[in-house]
């Protein structure tokens, strides 16, 4: 079998000496779907945040296809050159809960946004590119409108397609429905769900349990420091051996029926 | 008591008015880039990771922002020489005082506007790999210009009305020539008010096209 496309090593992060977490150990394989679940406060966010890299670990280390990011430094934490932020983020591919999609530019223009400043694509190229993609997510036909006109579920569906038009190794989830009205809230997990049946690898930081248990290979459970449970969707969502874990579960399902 | 309004006198020395507008439009053009563009600069310096950047920069702002242009286009033509080998036109004097002015206060347009901009536009651009500077220039400026437009707009006009300042030191613009011409014929009341009705018509549709300008902008609304 390969070796991970991302290794995280006692990875962690703090915030004005209060410990967001710490010690995080994950590897990630081609085709992996992992969910993050944890309480409120637990540190999904951030987690995903230090991925790529918009919030800067001060603990532990990062692999990329087997290559260390960021350089050693003497405080012993890791220094993340500018050049390398920009590497690593162009590999990985994020998805905000607010959808921050750029008002000024068209649909096209978000999702081609990327391809041209960041990588130089001439500009026919790059529409087609975004074209390719919208449509993909459904959205073809909205290409030359503006973000002020599409609903939120149309919103969040074209800031996947702008993070896919990267081609990236990794796409991150950031509570990609939270903001969502409930109506919308299928139309986003059925582009999700038909990525993850092209076999694309992800991490998604969710609150829809139902969603999670459905889509994932692997279900990682953050507690107060650190990665608390894990295992395969079955193990940690219908069988949680931990008391936190059930807890959290418990409440999740209350009113479920 | 009626007064005879008598136009006569001033139109007759049009020739004098109108070499007083194109030294107003010079000087507005010349400071309106200068001191937009600075402002600009000034403005980024005052958000940078360099300390000795953001001090000077925040140096700068206060410096011009607190003191009148007056002193400052009197001082850079009077004052300067005397402290350097250098001669001072009227000209070069009146720009440096109305641009580093309007550089001071535009440098603080710049950032409020820069400042309002959601950190979640920041992020989605650094999410797709952009640099800081293509992500301020891509993202971040399109979005804050199009806010802070009516600001930059009235910073606009205030440059255009300050070039009257330049007269204090002789630069040759509309109220330096106005000057001229009411003394000739003793009727500022009529010179005056020509003038006055001058700078109306010319910046009038100019304020019209910002306008214009900003609801083309706002088609993404």
């Amino acid at each position: 079998m390969a070796g991970p496309i991302l290794r995280l090593s006692g990875l962690g992060k703090s915030f004005d000496g209060n410990t967001v977490f710490s010690g995080v150990d994950l590897d990630v394989y081609p085709g992996d779907r992992i969910s993050i679940l944890g309480a409120s406060g637990s540190g999904k966010s951030t987690l995903l945040r230090c991925i790529n890299l918009l919030e800067i670990p001060d603990a532990g280390q990062m692999e990329i296809q087997g290559a260390t990011v960021g350089e050693p430094s003497r405080s012993g934490r890791a220094r993340y050159p500018e050049r390398q932020l920009r590497d690593l983020r162009q590999r990985v591919g994020m998805v905000f809960q607010h959808f921050n999609l750029f008002p000024h530019m068209t649909t096209a223009g978000n999702v081609a946004e990327g391809l041209t400043t960041v990588r130089g694509m001439p500009a026919g190229e790059a529409r087609q590119r975004a074209l390719t993609e919208l449509r993909r997510v459904g959205l073809e036909d909205k290409a030359d409108t503006y973000p002020s006109r599409l609903s939120g579920g149309q919103k969040q569906r074209v800031a996947i397609a702008r993070a896919l038009a990267m081609d990236p190794d990794i796409l991150l989830f950031d509570e990609p429905t939270s903001a969502l009205d409930p109506a919308l809230v299928g139309e986003v997990l059925g582009v999700i769900e038909q990525l993850a049946n092209e076999g694309r690898t992800m991490l998604l930081v969710t609150h829809e349990i139902g969603f999670a248990y459905h889509v994932s290979t692997r279900v990682v459970f953050l507690g107060e420091n650190g990665i608390y449970e894990t295992g395969t969707a079955e193990e940690v969502l219908k069988h949680p051996k931990r008391p936190l874990t059930q807890q959290f579960l418990a409440e999740h399902k209350r009113f479920q029926f | 008591m009626t007064y005879n309004w008598n136009f006569h006198d001033v139109f007759v020395n049009w020739w004098a008015l109108a070499i007083g507008v194109a030294g107003t439009l010079k000087l507005f053009v010349v400071c309106l880039v200068l001191g937009m563009s600075l402002g600009l600069v000034i403005a980024l310096g005052r958000r940078s990771q360099n300390r000795p950047v953001r001090w000077l920069s925040t140096l700068f702002v206060e410096f011009f922002r607190n003191t009148p242009v007056l002193v400052q286009i009197l001082w850079f033509y009077y004052a300067l020489p005397i402290l350097a080998p250098i001669e001072i036109s009227p000209f070069m004097a009146a720009i440096l005082g109305i641009s580093l002015n309007s550089a001071a206060y535009s440098a603080e347009i710049y950032r409020g506007g820069i400042q309002s901009i959601e950190p979640g536009q920041w992020e989605a651009a650094k999410a797709i790999g952009m640099s800081g500077l293509q992500a301020l220039r891509r993202i971040i400026l399109p979005q804050a210009i199009r806010r802070i437009i009516p600001a930059l707009t009235n910073r606009g006009v205030e440059i255009f009305k300050m070039s009257t300042l330049a007269s204090v030191v002789a630069y040759v613009e509309l109220l330096q020539q106005g000057k001229l011409v009411a003394s000739l014929n003793f009727n500022p009341l009529e010179v005056y008010t020509v003038v006055a009705a001058i700078f109306l018509i010319i910046l009038y549709p100019i304020v019209r096209l910002t306008y214009a300008v900003e609801r083309h902008l706002a088609r993404s609304d």
